[in-house]
């Protein structure tokens, strides 16, 4: 498993590359990268500032790949969850899962990131122009979250 | 004393990002250490609204009958939003 909260940009390719070396048992790579919008419920957004809580927040994703990892069969997986000062076009986040077949890949993908968005210590504050404006959760972070609780 | 964090937009409507306190003695729990903080006023009152405002113990995603003690770590913030 690899967590890393950082400042800076990440490779795609690189990381899948670093994913995979060495692990010829894996038969897929399931990733989702997440983007900085240049729009969000309807109003511009120019710049976005990402916070979290240092200790608290590697600790959180740690926990969800491992309770991924309690529920599928994989091989590896890395998450990279950038923060800081972010621009349209940026990359937020990586989430990549390796495992034997693509089934499992898609859903721990899937999995981690819908805990992510409601279980990790991030907030955004967004910026228009001057105006700056914290994000609101979303109801349908925390619904996506719970079709994944078992009954 | 228990040292206290506030994220985000409760940090800015709070003016400040930590503190160390001391717990009055009825402070057993989350939700108890709560209504002390929120008893100072203004602001504070928003930390006594429980919809939203989420609370981590020790870095643990806590609730208000989470125990808290000397020497815990608590923190109070917004609903999380990154992805």
């Amino acid at each position: 498993m690899t967590v890393k909260v950082q400042e800076e940009d990440f490779d795609l390719s690189h990381e899948v590359a670093r994913l995979r070396d060495g692990k010829p048992q894996a038969g897929a790579v399931a990733c989702l990268v997440g983007l900085v919008r240049d729009v969000n419920d309807g109003e511009p957004v120019t710049a976005m500032t990402l916070e979290h809580y240092p200790g608290m927040t590697e600790k959180a994703l740690q926990g969800i790949v491992a309770e991924a990892k309690g529920r599928w069969d994989l091989v590896d997986v890395t998450v990279i969850h950038r923060v800081g000062n972010l621009r349209p076009l940026d990359q937020i986040v990586l989430v990549a899962v390796a495992s034997a077949h693509r089934g499992e890949a898609f859903a721990a993908c899937e999995f981690i990131m819908d805990y992510l968005k409601t279980r990790a210590p991030f907030w955004k504050k967004e910026k228009s122009g001057e105006a700056e404006r914290w994000v609101d959760a979303r109801e349908s972070d925390d619904s996506s979250a719970s079709r994944w609780r078992k009954s | 004393m228990v040292r206290v964090l506030y994220f985000a937009r409760l940090r800015e409507a709070l003016g400040r990002g930590s503190e160390e306190i001391v717990l009055q003695p009825a402070v057993a729990d989350v939700g108890t250490l709560a209504s002390q903080l929120a008893a100072r006023g203004g602001a504070w009152a928003a930390l006594a609204v429980t919809g939203n405002v989420r609370v981590a113990v020790n870095q643990q995603m806590a609730d208000l009958s989470t125990p808290v003690g000397p020497g815990d770590e608590v923190a109070f913030f917004p609903p999380v939003t990154g992805g």
